[in-house]
């Protein structure tokens, strides 16, 4: 392997077989496909388990039909599962959804993939690099799955992990374990999106020519990268009060079952807390901002206008960014913590909601004017606006301790981040799977499932959480295994119980999505290049791209956005055109 | 093996190496990293009814052993990369060479701490002091260890195809770079343990 | 580009062996300081004032930081102003909460402050 320095030659790594090309390949397409597959597969893994969940909490201490006389005696007897399993199944359900599923889908799928095509590299900085996050997230990933069938099952202290539950509770090592490995990938990645963004764009285009979906996947992985250290340190010192007997979290003299547990005490709880939510409430930013990316892209191209406000919308994601890292506690108002840093926290809670506003505000804005092309992506994009505006918005009575008091650990709590990642992140994700599926695969998707898809989905997804607000304002404490166990919720279960038939119904309309989504990639409708006639550097390849991207490096000389030009004859001017026509 | 990459035309940047600023990265989470454990370290210490004087229950001539392993460890590596820059292999395989000593004696000393904690039955476990100690400098270790191989990496890949790599210079700079933040980890570590 | 660094690294090589005698001089200062037993506060002032110093010539010097680009200076302004907010939230937590830690071996600490 000589020295090639021609253009479109590439790191040496010429991978002309099968284990190079497919399996440890180093080219960003096809590590992002491979995140692709893999997260839809935890995505499905983790609804799966929350379906069990959702059946035991419409009709509590029944039979769960079909798969309970197939569940194992420990975790469901008779079909009836243990308090135990459902535990398991809501921590591992937040966890896998978050760590397996949504992040690795919007950050490690469409970032890979996506992001060096719209600045024009060939590939990301640091190939190797990105070929070993995927190797480290894929392991990690099998670890948590694999921990059902360990002694001890799966974890069942939330995905929060609180101790000292978390540490007397089984399962949380080797969630603890799994989390090193997704954290490690997670760090790889982040510093490849960092470089490769700032040190890899094609001649031409400068940091304001970038289109919002890299700067939001360039804020995200300023995040990642400073936010998750705090929690691996965190979790390494849980991992040794498991399995060192230390005590950084075991108060003193603590008794559990009637007898005092073997550890010397002097730590503290809180501790946990504070850095376990310095990482997750970064991360929560991390779930959105591709999202939003994501949303403008689409946005601007089916109003063949520029976007509103791109240089604020660029604002205020980097202003999120940094804001995110100092409005963790509003996770510990009841925590206990010194009432004075509540007061702070509400300060710079309501302060982060301003950019988000703004954000939002742009987005609809420019729609304004635009001549708007209902294509499927486009509807994914258009319901994101208005759900993560309830997302957004039933957040602020929880960012605010008087009302937090009330609405904490409450049934409302989860309605909100529900909205806010489901009916906003997803729904979002799946619009971009419509919108870049054609450049990934050179084929279309069936626009008319699609549009079966989008409208079945939203509907569902409302009827999963809308209900879940006026439960938690009427009372009804989550991680709680029955829900009749507290008298008030009686009044309020038939909402369980359309919340459990509308996730079945949401379920079971993923699947012409998934019978669309695989049989497209062999037979869909072939498409050119750029059947959008999208003005970014990413549809300026062929679809899908070679090894190496472009035949010549991109020489860029305009914004993202030149959609309807006042003069041009077209109602787009791609990128890397010089002359308006 | 060779890591030739491809020139092509200009491109924007920010004129820092990738190498360069995915390592600076790499460290500012390492910052972040250890700044959990020196928080978690004073809010336990703070808490505590009472706490030992470093003096008391560790190795301070020991440790103050290993400090002055490590910051010579520190000037033997940025002088094996300033022997790169004057194309002396020799001089490279020397001073790397003496880095990786002083680095396995750091860990030899460090060996010698922990035998003979665990030998008077001082363990992570046996109190919040010792759990706080070992997991740090335990930590640390770890990332010597990493420093450790990565420079033995490079010593070999030196002695072959590397020498004459245009990627190899930079390379032993952020080896260097890696190597003197787990010697300013250190420099923190010392006194908040041992002189405190 | 190589050429030009290897002649300023020359005059480098004098600066690595001046900030090596600085940081042996500093370490042999902060051991002996420590022999004074001083109070917990003096102390941490004191060790962490040369901690500091030392680090600075170690980030400076060897890690070139003196010549190095604004980027590099953003990322680490950023990183460390971050670092402070995470130290600076769970020390003024742990703060507040000290009237009502109770310490089970020292009963008499336990006064009621309310």
């Amino acid at each position: 392997m000589k020295d090639h320095s021609e253009h479109g030659e590439h790191n040496g790594a010429h991978q002309d077989d099968f284990v190079g090309k497919y399996i440890f390949s180093v080219d960003h397409k096809v590590i992002g496909l491979q995140y692709l597959f893999t997260s839809m597969f935890f995505l499905l893994f983790g609804f799966t388990l929350v379906l069990l969940m959702r059946w035991q909490l419409a009709y509590p201490g029944t039979r769960i039909p079909l798969i309970g006389s197939l569940l194992p005696l420990s975790l469901a007897p008779g079909g009836v599962m243990l308090p135990s399993f459902y535990n398991s199944l809501g921590a591992m359900h937040g966890t896998i959804m978050v760590f397996l599923g949504i992040v690795p889908l919007g950050v490690g799928a469409f970032g890979n993939y996506v992001l060096p095509l719209q600045i024009g590299a060939p590939d990301m900085a640091f190939p190797r690099m990105n070929m070993m996050s995927y190797w480290s997230y894929l392991p990690g990933g099998c670890l948590m799955l694999l921990s059902f069938f360990l002694p001890g099952g799966a974890a069942q202290s939330g995905w929060t992990s609180y101790p000292p539950l978390s540490v007397i509770n089984p399962g949380q090592t080797t969630w603890l374990i799994a989390m090193v490995f997704l954290i490690t990938s997670s760090l790889l990645g982040s510093i490849n999106f960092i470089v490769t963004t700032l040190n890899m764009r094609a001649q031409g285009m400068t940091l304001w020519r970038m289109p919002v979906f890299v700067w939001a996947q360039f804020v995200t992985a300023i995040l990642l990268l400073l936010a998750f250290p705090p929690l691996e340190a965190a979790s390494i010192l849980q991992l040794m009060d498991r399995v060192a007997g230390t005590s950084f979290y075991i108060p003193a003299n603590l008794v559990v079952g009637g007898k005092l547990l073997d550890h010397t005490g002097g730590g503290q709880p809180l501790l946990w807390q504070h850095l376990f939510w310095f990482l997750a409430h970064p991360e929560v930013y991390v779930l959105i901002l591709p999202a939003m990316g994501i949303v403008a892209e689409i946005i601007a191209n089916n109003t063949r206008k520029p976007l509103f406000g791109y240089k604020e919308i660029v604002g205020a994601m980097i202003f999120l960014g940094g804001m995110s890292f100092v409005v963790w506690a509003h996770h510990m108002f009841l925590s206990g913590m010194t009432p004075a840093l509540s007061n702070f926290f509400l300060v710079t809670t309501m302060i982060i909601s301003v950019p988000s506003v703004a954000l939002l505000t742009c987005l609809v804005f420019s729609l304004h004017g635009g001549s708007i092309r209902f294509t499927v992506p486009m509807l994914f994009a258009l319901a994101f606006l208005p759900m993560f505006g309830i997302g957004g918005l039933t957040g602020l009575p929880l960012g605010m301790p008087v009302t937090d008091i009330y609405l904490h650990d409450t049934y409302y709590v989860i309605g909100h981040f529900h909205y806010v990642v489901v009916t906003g992140t997803i729904i979002a994700l799946m619009g971009g799977t419509y919108f870049w599926f054609p450049k990934w695969f050179g084929r279309r998707m069936s626009e008319g499932w699609g549009k079966f898809h989008f409208w079945t989905t939203l509907l569902c997804m409302n009827g999963v959480f809308m209900p879940m607000f006026i439960m938690g304002m009427a009372g009804a404490s989550r991680r709680l295994y029955d829900p009749t166990a507290q008298l008030h919720n009686l009044t309020t279960q038939p909402m369980n119980v359309v919340s459990t038939i509308s996730a079945i119904l949401l379920m079971t309309a993923q699947i012409p999505f998934l019978v669309n989504f695989f049989y497209s990639i062999f037979h869909g409708e072939k498409c050119d290049s750029n059947p959008w006639h999208v003005t970014t550097l990413d549809w300026a390849c062929p679809s899908p791209p070679p090894h190496g991207n472009f035949a010549k490096p991109p020489r860029v000389y305009r914004g993202p956005y030149e959609y309807s030009l006042p003069g041009a004859k077209a109602d787009w001017i791609p990128q890397d055109v010089k002359e308006a026509a | 093996m060779s890591t030739a990459t491809m020139e092509h035309a200009p491109v924007e940047s920010t004129g820092i190496p990738n190498g360069k600023l995915g390592t600076w990265l790499f460290l500012a989470s390492e910052v972040m990293l250890f700044a959990t454990l020196f928080t978690s370290y004073i809010v336990l210490r703070v808490a505590a009814p009472s706490w030992p004087r470093g003096w008391d229950v560790l190795n301070v001539p020991l440790a103050t052993l290993n400090t002055f392993i490590l910051i010579t460890s520190s000037v033997t590596i940025v002088m094996a990369h300033a022997k790169v820059l004057e194309k002396d292999k020799a001089g490279f395989r020397r001073y790397m060479f003496f880095t990786l000593l002083l680095s396995f004696g750091f860990l030899i000393v460090k060996s010698f701490e922990y035998a003979s904690k665990f030998q008077h039955h001082h363990y992570p476990a046996t109190s919040i002091f010792y759990a706080i100690y070992f997991t740090t400098t335990g930590l640390h270790g770890i990332h010597v260890i990493g420093g450790i191989l990565f420079n033995a990496g490079l010593m070999i890949w030196g002695a072959g195809d590397g020498w004459e790599d245009p990627l190899f210079a930079g390379r032993v700079e952020y080896a260097g770079l890696y190597w003197h933040f787990v010697d300013i980890v250190w420099i923190f570590l010392f006194p908040a343990l041992y002189l405190l | 580009m190589s050429d030009h660094k290897a002649h300023s690294e020359a005059a480098h090589v004098k600066i690595y062996m001046m900030v090596f005698g600085a940081l042996m001089v500093l370490t042999i200062v902060t051991v002996l300081v420590s022999y004074l037993h001083l109070p917990p506060a003096l102390g941490i002032l004191i060790g962490l004032a040369i901690a500091t110093t030392k680090a600075s010539l170690v980030a400076t010097f060897f890690m070139h930081l003196k010549w190095e680009r604004r980027l590099i200076y953003g990322l680490l302004g950023l990183t460390v102003f971050f670092m402070i907010v995470l130290f600076a939230v769970p020390i003024v937590d742990n703060h507040g909460l000290k009237p009502n830690i109770i310490h089970y071996d020292q009963p008499a600490a336990e006064e009621a402050h309310h």
